[in-house]
């Protein structure tokens, strides 16, 4: 099959989605000819104009009601957030608004949008453009949470959150962007609301989300030496949530590390955990559920200390192999 | 827009209707048959009627908080706006949405809105969207003053110019934000002034309590919009005589004020007018009236009489199947 980066996947969806139906179009800032701050949208200007490609002054929160409204009365607008920091900015529209008119108008409407941003640190970038804040839209009845990790799921995703009745965020990791991996030149779709096992194992469960999974299936790797074997599973889609794989999994091994890059404390290792607390797979477990994360700060700039504030693979083999040989 | 005697029937039935409704929700409220709070727009009616009656049945509104009188102005069904004050499961959002969030989508009434300004963006959309959609449609998007302040607004007159969206954004300027006076930068004037700022093709204010004013000016508006000439902003100057909601206790304004502005009632003033004009009789104007406070002790009636919701029925609709 042919090989394509994450960040070309994301385009060729949003292509292929525009050429089929024609209520699809793009809203965000510098998408147009600057081709978005991450090139995600280079050349759709070209190729679909300026009345589909809709460049948009700064205006996070003006652009996000933008393409609620349009989608109000039919339209399938793709925001683009140029940083998930930016979403502060946009929560109005989101939280208040797309994720509620549905259901407080009585099921009278519906608003098929999605809202594209890249989340994450590992660039450098600082505190304002390196935050992940999956945790607060999962918090909202309403809104979908998707988070592709590679580039085949990424553009299936994409896909199945264009043709959703509903609005999705759809958080692309940074540092995916130049992963590269087999994708099919056709359309298709992947469910969401559907994990998928990255590596299969007998040892423990992790499930990771985002950048996490290629890190966690790296340390599997380092861990196998050990003759630890790891099962990886990537949600996908946070809301809704496939419980049954990760419950699944949690019985197999009995034992899951959660490893996310957004701060532990009220992130969505902690809904996971409480997941599998309260299922069937509570009486499988060999020890306590453990959960690694974000470190308790803001994503500061020096290279080192950015590192250091989020999970690495070093990190992950040490917690995985902690739990491999815990015995309680 | 020539005034007919069924136009002029319909405008003062459409005002009475308002406001009985409301009449009939602080009563209702007062009685305990509600919960909740609501947001009365008495005194402002010319606003609402003067406004939409010059939309085709296929255009939109937009509305905000206080938007009882927007929803009848655009031919909401009474009994079911009234079912939805009471929260029943057959009025328009199914008792979810309530006073604040009253929506009949079919009607082209895409929904009032409790964050103040929260409207206006979605108005933006809606008119890419209908530019899009090439059917000749626009909208109408109702704010307060207090909405002129947020940052919502701002953006949104950008977007709005910039994409030249067949929107008319009318500000109901009623004088208060909660209890900030729209007498320093708010001033009508001000408000008025964005659009030319933000290079709309027109902005004005009008004498929101003259229903002939507030519809030649909300008539030229919808003209050129419709035909591609872009958005506009229009201000009705108007009074609200009630408080802000049912917390208000009126400490930052006078009796004398609130007498003064009901002496500017919209609906005798165009009673007066229609009346002098021999367009109706007085006669005919006292039955028109009689008859908007039966519908509404009807839709009250109705209202009574309709289900509670199911709470087996309380998650659905949240997503889209």
């Amino acid at each position: 099959m042919r090989e394509i980066t994450y960040l070309e996947a994301i385009r060729e969806a949003m292509t292929q989605e525009m050429e089929r139906d024609s209520r699809v179009f793009l809203i965000g800032e510098d998408i147009g000819e600057y081709g978005g701050a991450f090139q995600v949208t280079y050349g759709m200007l070209e190729k679909f104009g300026p009345e589909r490609i809709l460049d948009t002054p700064i205006t996070e929160l003006g652009l996000t009601g933008a393409a609620t409204g349009a989608a109000l009365i039919g339209m399938r607008p793709i925001a683009e957030i140029m940083f998930m920091d930016f979403t502060t900015l946009a929560s109005e529209q989101l939280v208040n608004q797309a994720a509620k008119l549905r259901f407080m108008f009585g099921g009278q409407s519906k608003v098929p949008m999605v809202l594209r941003t890249p989340a994450g640190s590992g660039t450098g970038a600082a505190e304002h453009h390196s935050q992940s804040f999956e945790n607060w839209f999962v918090h909202v009845p309403g809104l979908k949470v998707v988070m592709p990790t590679t580039p085949y799921d990424v553009k299936g995703l994409l896909v199945s959150a264009i043709r959703d009745d509903n609005p999705v965020v759809f958080i692309e990791h940074k540092l995916l962007y130049k992963t590269k991996g087999d994708v099919p030149e056709e359309l298709y779709e992947i469910p969401l609301g559907k994990a998928d096992v990255k590596r299969e194992g007998k040892d423990l469960t992790i499930v990771a989300t985002a950048i996490m999974v290629q890190r966690s299936l790296q340390a599997a790797e380092e861990l196998a030496k050990e003759g630890i074997d790891i099962e990886v599973v990537d949600p996908r889609t946070l809301r809704p949530l496939d419980t049954e794989t990760i419950v699944n999994s949690v019985k197999k091994t009995g034992k899951v590390l959660i490893v996310h890059e957004a701060v532990k404390t009220g992130g969505f290792g902690g809904e996971l955990a409480g997941i599998i607390a309260e299922s069937e797979a509570f009486g499988y477990l060999d020890a306590p559920i453990l959960r690694l994360a974000g470190r308790e700060v803001p994503i500061p700039y020096n290279r080192n200390l950015e590192y250091n504030s989020v999970p690495q693979v070093e990190n992950i083999v040490e917690k995985a192999r902690e739990l491999a040989n815990l015995r309680v | 827009m020539k005034l007919t005697k069924e136009n002029a029937e319909q405008y003062l039935l459409q005002m009475y209707q308002i406001r009985a409704f409301e009449e009939q929700a602080e009563k209702s409220y007062m009685a305990g048959k509600i919960h909740g709070t609501m947001h009365l727009s008495i005194g402002q009616e010319a606003s609402a009627v003067g406004s939409i009656s010059t939309l085709e049945p296929t255009d939109f509104i937009i509305g905000h908080h206080r938007g009882h009188g927007l929803c009848i102005s655009k031919g909401a069904d009474l009994n079911l706006m009234m079912a939805e004050f009471y929260g029943k499961e057959n009025g328009y959002c199914r008792g979810r949405g309530g006073s604040m969030h009253i929506a009949d989508i079919a009607g082209g009434n895409l929904g009032a809105n409790g964050v103040v300004g929260g409207g206006i963006p979605l108005a933006v959309g809606i008119g890419i969207g209908l530019k899009m959609q090439a059917e000749n449609r626009v909208l109408l998007a109702f704010f307060g003053d207090g909405a002129a302040s947020t940052g919502a607004f701002h953006e949104s007159m950008i977007l709005a110019v910039l994409y030249q969206v067949p929107v008319v954004f009318i500000c109901e300027n009623n004088q208060y934000a909660m209890s900030f006076a729209a007498n320093d930068w708010t001033t009508s004037k001000k408000i008025a002034a964005h659009g030319e700022i933000y290079g709309m093709a027109e902005s004005c204010s009008t004498d929101g309590n003259d229903l002939l004013e507030v519809q030649s000016a909300v008539e030229a508006a919808v003209k050129r919009a419709r035909e591609g000439g872009g958005p506009s902003l229009i201000v009705n100057d108007t009074y609200r005589w009630r408080g802000h909601s049912k917390s208000d206790r009126n400490r930052y304004r006078t009796k004398e004020e609130i007498e003064d502005w009901k002496k500017k009632d919209p609906i005798v003033k165009f009673r007066k007018h229609v009346v002098a004009k021999k367009i109706l009789t007085e006669k005919e104007a006292e039955t028109i009236k009689e008859q908007a406070y039966a519908d509404i002790e009807a839709a009250r009636i109705f209202a009574e009489a309709s289900p509670e919701p199911d709470v087996a029925t309380l998650e659905e609709g949240v997503y889209a199947p």
